[in-house]
C-alpha cells in the first residue's frame, strides 16, 4: 500500500532527494512508522529500463540541468557546463555508483588532529569517530550485502583485475584484492548474484549492485508510511516567524508549483543541489540563505582528488567484460607524510567502454598519439585514483546570477582549485599507478585526468561548533532544529574512500535520531 | 538522409559515369560524393560536395584510424549538410583550403601528407570550426555502433546473460 499524503499535512518528514542518504533516510524512517513524503527531481527507472549503453544511459540518467564551473581543474575547461556525473531518478546516484564500499580511517575523523597546519586548507575535526560510526557501518554493510564484510565472499576477479593484481603484487602492494563491494557474489537479500555483464554505471540489470531504487525505496513503500513523488523538483524552503522551516515548494512534471507542509525537511541533493536549495531559500530572515549564520553553506566543497591510469599491452584485455570497480589497492591509502603529501589514496580498477572512453581518455586530444592509444583498446587495462582532497573555504557552490535554470532560478556555480596537496598526492599516484601496469609489460600508461565529480562533498559540513560549519553532529543545522541535511554534503573532510558506505551509514544514524527527537518532542 | 552502400544506390559504372571531379580520396560528382573504391557514396544537398569530402578527409585526420574505412568518418559528418549548419561550414573549409594554399598546397584535399594536414589543422584548433568538428566526431565515430567491433569493443552483454560463462577471467598471458 503506496501512502498519499496531503499538501497540507504538517506531520510529514519531507525529505528531497532518494539517493544513498535521502532514499536510505526514508526507507528506515518509514519502518520506524514515521510518515515520509520523498521529493524527487527525477523519474523511476527500474533494472528493466536501465540502457546498457554508455551515451544513450548517460541521456537517461544523468543530471543535466543548467551548471556552471570555474577554477583550476581540468573539467572547468573540458566539460565546463558538467561539473558532474550524477544522476536525477529515484535512487540517485546509487544507479549510477559502482559500488565501492569502505569504511573510513580512524585518522580520517579527525583530519585537523592528525594532519596539523595545511596552508590554504580548511581542515577540521569530524565531531565523530570511527569508535561511534562502527555499528552503524555494519548496519550499512549489511543493508548493501557489501562482498568481504559479515560472512560475505569476494567477488571474483576480471581480466582488468588480473593485471592489475599482477602489477600491484610485482610492485610490492599487499593489501590487493577485488574490493569490498555493495555488489553480490552470491544472491543476498533477493538479490542475485553479479554476472559480470559490465556497465555497473549504467544501471545494474541483474540487480545485482545495491541501488535504493529498487531496495530501499520500494521497501519504504510498502510500509504505508512512505510516499515518493517522482519528477518533483524542489525550488525553496519556507520558514515560519519562529524560524522553522514549515515546507517546500516544489515543481511537478508540468511546471505546476504546489507547497507541501512539513514537521521536519531533509536536504538530500548531493553536494552541489543541497546548499544551492539553501541558498534560493534565503529570506528576509535570512538573507545568506537557509542556516548559513556560519557562512558555510556552499563552501568547502570537496570531488576527492582523482585521475585514472590507462594502459595498453601488447596482447588483449578486455577490460571491459564484468564488475567495473572490482579491484583496489589499498596500501596506499595510509597517511604517510613522507610521500611528500598529508592524507591517502585508493587506487581501483576501472573500466570505459569505447564511447566513454574516446571522451575521457584526453579530453580535447587529436591526432595520431591519440587515435593510437585508442587503436589498441581491446589491449587497455585501467585503474581509478580516489583519494583524499582538502577542503577549501574557496571551493564552492555559488548561485550564478547570469545563468538560470528551468524554473528561471539562478544555477549554481562549482568553483574548484586543486590545493598543492592535491596534486603532489595526484603526482604520486599517477607514478604508482603507470608502475603497477610498467612491472607486468605495459607498452604505454596515460595518466588520465579527472571526470567530472561523482563524489561531490562537503559544502554544509559537520562541525562540533556553530561556528565552524552547517549541521551538527547528526546532520541538523545548527541553526534551525527542524531542518537536517542528510548527504554527502555533511562531510567535515573527505577521506580517501568511496564515500556512499558512509552516507548510508550516516543516514540510519539519522534516522534513529529524529525518530527520538520527535518521540522527545523535541522537533 | 544515410550512406548509401553499392548494392542499394548506383553501379560502380553509373557512379563513374556520372562524376565530374576527382579528389585526392573521394569521387565527387554533382551533388553527391563516394568512395574511391565505390563501396559507399553519399548524396549531398546544403554543402558543396567538395566540402562535404573536404570535410571527410578532416575528420580522418582529426582522429585517423587506419582500420577504420571512410564510409564511418562519412556518416559521423553527414549531419552538418544542412541549410542550417551549412553557411559556417563552407566558411570553415574555405579557411581550411586558404590555410592550405598558404602552405603551398592547391587546397587542402591536395594536401598529399598527413603530417602536413595535421600541421594545418594543429594552427587552427582553438577555432570554433575546428572544435565544433572534433567534438561531434567524440560522438559522431564513436558511438557508432558498427564502429565498434573495428576496435574489439563488445558493447552491451545482458542480452547474452553477461560474461560471468563467456570469459569476464580469460586472460592468459600474465
Amino acid at each position: 500500500m503506496v501512502a498519499k499524503f496531503e499538501l497540507n499535512d504538517d506531520s510529514v518528514v519531507v525529505i528531497i532527494g532518494t539517493g544513498a542518504g535521502g532514499g536510505v533516510l526514508a526507507n528506515e524512517l518509514a519502518q520506524k512508522g514515521i510518515k515520509v513524503v520523498a521529493l524527487e527531481a527525477g523519474g523511476r527507472y527500474l533494472p528493466e529500463d536501465y540502457i546498457n549503453d554508455e551515451w544513450d544511459s548517460f541521456g537517461q540518467l544523468a543530471w543535466l540541468d543548467a551548471r556552471s564551473t570555474s577554477g583550476d581543474w581540468r573539467v572547468a575547461r573540458d566539460f565546463s557546463g558538467l561539473p558532474a556525473w550524477i544522476v536525477k531518478a529515484v535512487g540517485g546516484t546509487t544507479t549510477h555508483w559502482a559500488g565501492a564500499s569502505l569504511r573510513f580511517q580512524t585518522h580520517e575523523f579527525k583530519a585537523k588532529t592528525t594532519y596539523s597546519e595545511v596552508q590554504g586548507a580548511n581542515l577540521l575535526d569530524w565531531p565523530i569517530d570511527l569508535t561511534e560510526m562502527e555499528p552503524w557501518y555494519e548496519k550499512a554493510e549489511t543493508k548493501l550485502g557489501v562482498t568481504r564484510t559479515g560472512d560475505r565472499t569476494g567477488l571474483p576477479g576480471n581480466t582488468n583485475f588480473k593485471v592489475f593484481e599482477a602489477g600491484a603484487k610485482a610492485l610490492g602492494y599487499k593489501d590487493v584484492h577485488t574490493g569490498r563491494m555493495a555488489i553480490n557474489s552470491a544472491e543476498y537479500d533477493d538479490r542475485m548474484a553479479c554476472q559480470q555483464t559490465g556497465f555497473c554505471f549504467q544501471g545494474c540489470k541483474w540487480g545485482a549492485k545495491w541501488s535504493a531504487a529498487y531496495t530501499d525505496i520500494p521497501r519504504g513503500e510498502a510500509t504505508g508510511n512512505l510516499e515518493v513523488r517522482e519528477r518533483a523538483h524542489v525550488l525553496k524552503i519556507e520558514h515560519d516567524d519562529s524560524g522553522k522551516v514549515t515546507g517546500v515548494l516544489y515543481a511537478d512534471k508540468d511546471g505546476n508549483q504546489h507547497l507541501q507542509k512539513a514537521r521536519i525537511v531533509c536536504v538530500v541533493g548531493n553536494s552541489i543541489e543541497s546548499p544551492r536549495l539553501l541558498l534560493n531559500s534565503a529570506s528576509a530572515m535570512f538573507p545568506d540563505g537557509l542556516a548559513n549564520s556560519s557562512g558555510q553553506v556552499g563552501r568547502n566543497y570537496m570531488r576527492h582528488m582523482t585521475g585514472s591510469v590507462y594502459a595498453v599491452f601488447d596482447k588483449p584485455v578486455r577490460m571491459w567484460r564484468g564488475t567495473t570497480m572490482a579491484g583496489i589497492i589499498q596500501d596506499e591509502a595510509r597517511h604517510d607524510p613522507s610521500r611528500g603529501f598529508v592524507g591517502g589514496y585508493e587506487l581501483e580498477t576501472l573500466a570505459l567502454g569505447l564511447p566513454f572512453m574516446a571522451a575521457f581518455l584526453d579530453p580535447g586530444g587529436w591526432g595520431r598519439e591519440f587515435t593510437t592509444a585508442l587503436d589498441s583498446y581491446e589491449n587497455m587495462a585501467g585503474l581509478w585514483i580516489v583519494g583524499e582532497d582538502m577542503p577549501q573555504e574557496s571551493n564552492r557552490i555559488t548561485l550564478n546570477p547570469d545563468l538560470k535554470d528551468q524554473y528561471g532560478l539562478p544555477a549554481p556555480n562549482v568553483h574548484f582549485d586543486d590545493h598543492p596537496n592535491d596534486t603532489a598526492m595526484r603526482a604520486h599516484a599517477y607514478k604508482q599507478g603507470m608502475a603497477v601496469y610498467d612491472a607486468v609489460g605495459a607498452t604505454r600508461t596515460f595518466p588520465t585526468p579527472p571526470y567530472p565529480s561523482t563524489h561531490n562533498l562537503g559544502t554544509n559540513r559537520m562541525s562540533e561548533n556553530a561556528r565552524d560549519g552547517v549541521v551538527n553532529k547528526w546532520g541538523q543545522t545548527h541553526d534551525i532544529a527542524n531542518l537536517f541535511v542528510s548527504d554527502g554534503s555533511q562531510f567535515t573532510t573527505g577521506a580517501a574512500e568511496n564515500p556512499t558506505l558512509t552516507i548510508v551509514a550516516l543516514a540510519i544514524r539519522q534516522a534513529d535520531h529524529i525518530a527520538r527527537e520527535m518521540g522527545a518532542g523535541n522537533i | 538522409m544515410t550512406v548509401q552502400t553499392m548494392r542499394q544506390g548506383m553501379t560502380r559504372r553509373q557512379l563513374l559515369s556520372r562524376t565530374v571531379a576527382t579528389g585526392a580520396t573521394f569521387v565527387i560528382g554533382s551533388g553527391f560524393i563516394a568512395g574511391l573504391d565505390a563501396a559507399w557514396a553519399m548524396e549531398t544537398t546544403a554543402l558543396k560536395p567538395e566540402s562535404m569530402a573536404t570535410l571527410i578527409q578532416m575528420a580522418r585526420d582529426i582522429y585517423p584510424h587506419d582500420h577504420v574505412a571512410d564510409e564511418f568518418y562519412a556518416i559521423a559528418v553527414k549531419g552538418y549538410d544542412t541549410a542550417e549548419a551549412a553557411p559556417d561550414i563552407e566558411a570553415g573549409i574555405a579557411a581550411l583550403d586558404a590555410a592550405a594554399r598558404g602552405k603551398g598546397h592547391a587546397s587542402y584535399l591536395d594536401t598529399g601528407w598527413e603530417r602536413d594536414r595535421a600541421d594545418i589543422l594543429r594552427a587552427m584548433e582553438d577555432s570554433a570550426f575546428f572544435q565544433r568538428i572534433r567534438g561531434g566526431l567524440v560522438t559522431g565515430l564513436y558511438n557508432q555502433k558498427a564502429v565498434w567491433p573495428l576496435f574489439g569493443y563488445e558493447g552491451e552483454s545482458y542480452s547474452q546473460g553477461g560474461y560471468i560463462d563467456r570469459g569476464f577471467d580469460d586472460i592468459n598471458w600474465l
